[in-house]
């Protein structure tokens, strides 16, 4: 899914990077978590979380994650967005709830992370 | 041998903000030598994930990445409080991190064995109220 698609779908602020909008993602992984970021995601996928701090971002980047999504309008400071811009990491803020989003994006086509323990 | 490339890095402990800087910079490195895209990741993830423990367990640091022509070794050696039972901690989901840490994102008791599942060798020597060395391996 294209992540100008994922902004309109979601009705989310970009707060960097937007001349990156024309990627694409294949699939996404929601957690506040990132132990579990860095033990279950495949490359390429969007993150959606509530948690805000720079973690988030070096996590995305060590993933290969090339879009963060915050939930619930939550909102990261200048610091954090210069190290998303310094890795061409689009990062976008929606009013939704982290299920709502998830469940959103799902429902448009975009995939999770394949299951875990299966 | 004369021909290892060697990064080394002071990890500062009192800092979460700054962790994980030193593997951001060493994912730049890798990338800048053309290394393949899952090699990186590798090594990017196991790094990470001993940074984090360095800065969260153990005050900070020396963090050492070689790249030899058959290997890339990571190792990190902390003057920390050492690890007491070390097969106990590689087991998923145990862990002594603080409340803070887990609301922080970390602290879920999946940094050890993600490091072991991310490389083709670890050791961990260890003793108490003297520090940890972990030596990670990903074969080229």
């Amino acid at each position: 899914m294209k992540i100008s698609k994922m902004q309109e779908l979601l009705d989310a602020d970009v707060l960097c990077c937007e001349e990156n909008l024309g990627k694409h993602v294949y699939s996404a992984f929601g957690c506040d978590l990132m132990s579990d970021v860095l033990a279950y995601v495949t490359d390429q996928a969007v993150l959606l979380t509530g948690l805000v701090n720079p973690q988030v971002i070096r996590t995305a980047l060590m993933m290969d994650m090339t879009c963060i999504i915050f939930v619930r309008t939550k909102k990261p400071n200048d610091e954090m967005i210069q190290l998303a811009k310094e890795h061409g990491i689009v990062m976008m803020s929606t009013a939704m709830t982290l299920y709502t989003a998830c469940g959103t994006l799902y429902s448009n086509g975009l995939i999770g992370t394949k299951e875990v323990g299966k | 041998m004369s021909d290892n490339l060697v990064f080394r890095f002071d990890v500062q402990g009192n800092d979460f903000t700054s962790a994980g800087q030193a593997s951001v910079q060493v994912k730049k490195n890798l990338r800048q030598l053309g290394l393949d895209a899952d090699t990186i990741r590798r090594v990017s993830i196991a790094m990470y994930e001993g940074e984090i423990n360095m800065v969260i367990h153990a005050g900070g640091g020396v963090a050492e990445v070689i790249v030899s022509e058959d290997y890339i070794e990571i190792i990190l050696e902390d003057r920390g409080p050492g690890i007491k039972d070390i097969d106990q901690a590689m087991q998923a989901g145990y862990s002594t991190a603080t409340e803070t840490i887990r609301s922080l994102g970390f602290g879920a008791g999946m940094g050890l064995p993600n490091m072991k599942k991310n490389t083709d060798s670890m050791e961990i020597t260890s003793t108490i109220d003297v520090g940890t060395r972990i030596v990670m391996r990903v074969m080229l």
